[in-house]
């Protein structure tokens, strides 16, 4: 078993005794990993880190680095450093001095300092940039200032706060590219705040999806992404289709759902059910197919088919989203191109299709309006 | 096109233009021509052209003296605005009542600048507040609170010490406090992240802080005259003296460009400083124009 780095026991942080930014949340983070807090803005991601940075104390609750409790140790003496979303770079030092401003403050001889910076530039990629000014520098420049500058006193934790927020898309993933290499290289616990499911979703080991200061699921992305626990996770990471309804039959591996506005679907049974209970089922939109012919079945194979006329279609190059009007409600289905030009016929707008999936391909969401449900 | 753009830019500036040469520099240039002539035995000055104001100046210890006094009383009082200043500024700046405090710094120009000195003579003086106070407390003999260069100094803080609370003031508004915890997640105290962080964000502040209260300290003539006594006169009272006493217009004359040429050495200083930020400012924006590149 790996040692944990970074231990949150029931964390609650109350700001001006009315407003609870984080409410009773634990979270382990091992030894060198890379962890992603996922969120909509205002759940509470930022004080997480700001608590661990050592800039807000606890309400009530633990934090622990590396077995040693860290409460009311001033941010100076945590052997955590933080990439701020605005780089917050020193507008009155160059790029060097920078990056070597946590190693001058040690008092670090100049030969060991130069060493140091210069090997944080290498990995950082910003040779020839040593002499500039901060407001010389593009986003992306400022923003491998800002790790070279939080990594060169080798802390055991980075934390980094929506690092990427500020670059356009383009820049953002090769950022996101380069900050798994130098995670990789470097080897300590990485903890990353994002509100972009995409960024935490490609380079996090774990994902701690929060909401309303609370942490909804714990898991890794593909955990997150294909088991999400309730509505507000299938929602927020990715698009999914919701099924509602009452539980009509059971039968073997799958249940029959009387979801109403699409009538009755077989769902496989991922979890105990009883004829019934109500019940919601995520199914994510690239596992729905869609064509103009309506599929042969094989015998013995669930499967579920809808027809429907296409109601949007977005196309994105690689893939075409497709929103098909089903009677009074509406279902998504991706497409993926994957064979040029011969791609079938080209479905378009106001065409008549069927969408069809396999019954396996869903999940049954453990919590309905914020209650569990009993497996 | 060009051409039309600059005639207009001449006729803009043109009524300052006037204005600074008709009663900035022609009286500046009269004032140099008087130090180079000879005392008129009536007052006034007469030829021959001469450098006897200036070697008269210069060859008594008595001129060096308040000359000297005057720099170190300037300096003095501005290292006690700035030490002062400084920390009231941040406290201001970083207050949730800034308005209302600003206001206060500012609430004392209301009064007549001579009237607040003649405030400062009711509470030093001999007979004064603090002498009555200490009277009635079992002192014998009343302290000389005034007419030295202590209480020159005190009044000169107390006058010029809102010129510098209020670019310090507008520098630290403007300072972006991220840059503390920045500083302090790297391992910095939070009075080594303020050495290093926001002391020299904020230098413009300073400099013009530093040059709003040393300049007209150098050039203070009512505070000295009123509470300074002989003990701490300045260079402007020995300006005056010669010019209604002594009635030597090349005397107060040469004395007024020695007092000329200490204070644009200092704006000297200045200027070579912003010189320096002007650069960079430029530099800046040339990387602006090639920002593509990563």
């Amino acid at each position: 078993m790996k040692e944990h780095s970074v231990v949150l026991s029931n964390v609650t942080k109350i700001f001006d005794d009315s407003f609870t930014a984080v409410d009773n949340v634990s979270l382990n983070i091992e030894q060198g990993e890379f962890f992603s807090l996922l969120g909509p803005s205002g759940c509470g991601k930022t004080t997480i880190l700001r608590m661990i940075a050592g800039f807000e104390d606890p309400s009530s609750g633990n934090i622990t680095l590396g077995g040693k409790n860290i409460i009311g140790t001033p941010p100076n003496e945590r052997e955590v450093n933080t990439v701020f979303q605005n780089y917050a770079l020193f507008p009155h030092l160059n790029v060097f001095e920078n990056i070597a401003f946590s190693l001058r403050l040690r008092r670090e001889p100049e030969n060991q300092v130069k060493r140091k910076v210069m090997e944080m530039i290498d990995l950082t990629r910003l040779s020839g940039h040593v002499e500039k000014m901060p407001s010389q520098l593009s986003g992306g420049q400022k923003q491998r200032v800002a790790i070279a500058r939080a990594l060169v006193g080798r802390p055991t934790v980075l934390l980094l706060d929506e690092p990427l927020a500020a670059l356009d898309a383009k820049l953002r993933q090769h950022m996101l590219v380069e900050l798994d290499t130098i995670h990789d290289e470097v080897g300590i616990t990485f903890i990353y705040v994002t509100h972009d499911q995409s960024e935490a979703m490609s380079i996090s080991d774990h994902v701690a999806v929060m909401n309303e200061g609370e942490v909804i699921q714990l898991g890794t992305p593909f955990e997150v992404y294909e088991s999400p626990v309730n509505a507000f996770v299938a929602n927020f990471i990715g698009e999914t289709n919701f099924f509602t309804g009452k539980v009509a039959r059971v039968e073997n591996e799958y249940f029959l759902l009387d979801t109403g506005r699409f009538g009755k679907i077989w769902f496989y049974k991922d979890m105990d059910v009883s004829e019934g209970q109500e019940i919601q089922v995520s199914l994510r939109p690239e596992k729905v197919k869609i064509t103009r012919e309506k599929p042969i079945v094989p015998e013995g194979v669930k499967l579920n088919v809808l027809e429907g006329v296409v109601d949007e279609t977005i196309y994105l190059g690689s893939q075409t989203k497709y929103t098909v009007a089903i009677g009074q409600s509406h279902m998504k289905a991706f497409k993926q191109h994957v064979r040029y030009l011969l791609d079938e016929v080209i479905i378009s707008w106001k065409d008549n299709v069927y969408v069809w999936w396999f019954a396996d391909d869903s999940y049954v969401l453990r919590e309905m309006g914020g209650v569990p449900l009993e497996e | 096109m060009k051409s039309k753009r600059n005639l207009i830019g001449f006729l803009v500036s043109l009524p300052g233009v006037l204005w600074l040469t008709v009663f900035f520099l022609i009286p500046y240039l009269i004032i140099i021509l008087y130090s180079f002539l000879t005392s008129g035995t009536y007052g006034g000055v007469e030829l021959p052209l001469t450098l006897a104001a200036y070697t008269r100046m210069l060859g008594n210890a008595g001129y060096w003296q308040i000359l000297w006094k005057t720099v170190w009383i300037s300096l003095v009082s501005t290292v006690i605005c700035l030490g002062i200043g400084l920390p009231t500024a941040y406290f201001i700046a970083t207050s949730k009542r800034s308005n209302i405090l600003l206001t206060l710094v500012i609430v004392p120009f209301w009064t007549n600048f001579l009237v607040r000195v003649f405030g400062w003579m009711v509470i030093l003086g001999r007979n004064g507040v603090i002498n009555s106070f200490l009277q009635l407390i079992g002192f014998d003999s009343p302290l000389m609170l005034m007419y030295t260069p202590g209480s020159v100094i005190l009044v000169i803080v107390y006058m010029y010490l809102p010129y510098m609370i209020l670019p310090l003031y507008s520098a630290i508004e403007k300072f972006d406090f991220r840059l503390i915890e920045a500083a302090m997640d790297l391992g910095a105290k939070r009075t080594e992240a303020i050495i290093k962080v926001l002391v020299p964000s904020i230098k413009g502040g300073i400099i013009a802080g530093i040059i709003l209260v040393f300049i007209p300290a150098l050039g203070s003539y009512a505070i000295p005259d009123l509470v300074g006594g002989t003990d701490g006169a300045m260079l402007g009272n020995l300006i005056a003296k010669q010019l209604t006493v002594a009635r030597n217009w090349p005397s107060s004359s040469a004395i007024s460009m020695i007092f000329l040429l200490i204070s644009t050495l200092g704006l000297l200083v200045y200027m070579r400083m912003n010189k320096v930020q002007s650069k960079r400012r430029l530099t800046i924006r040339e990387s602006y124009m090639n920002e593509e590149e990563i």
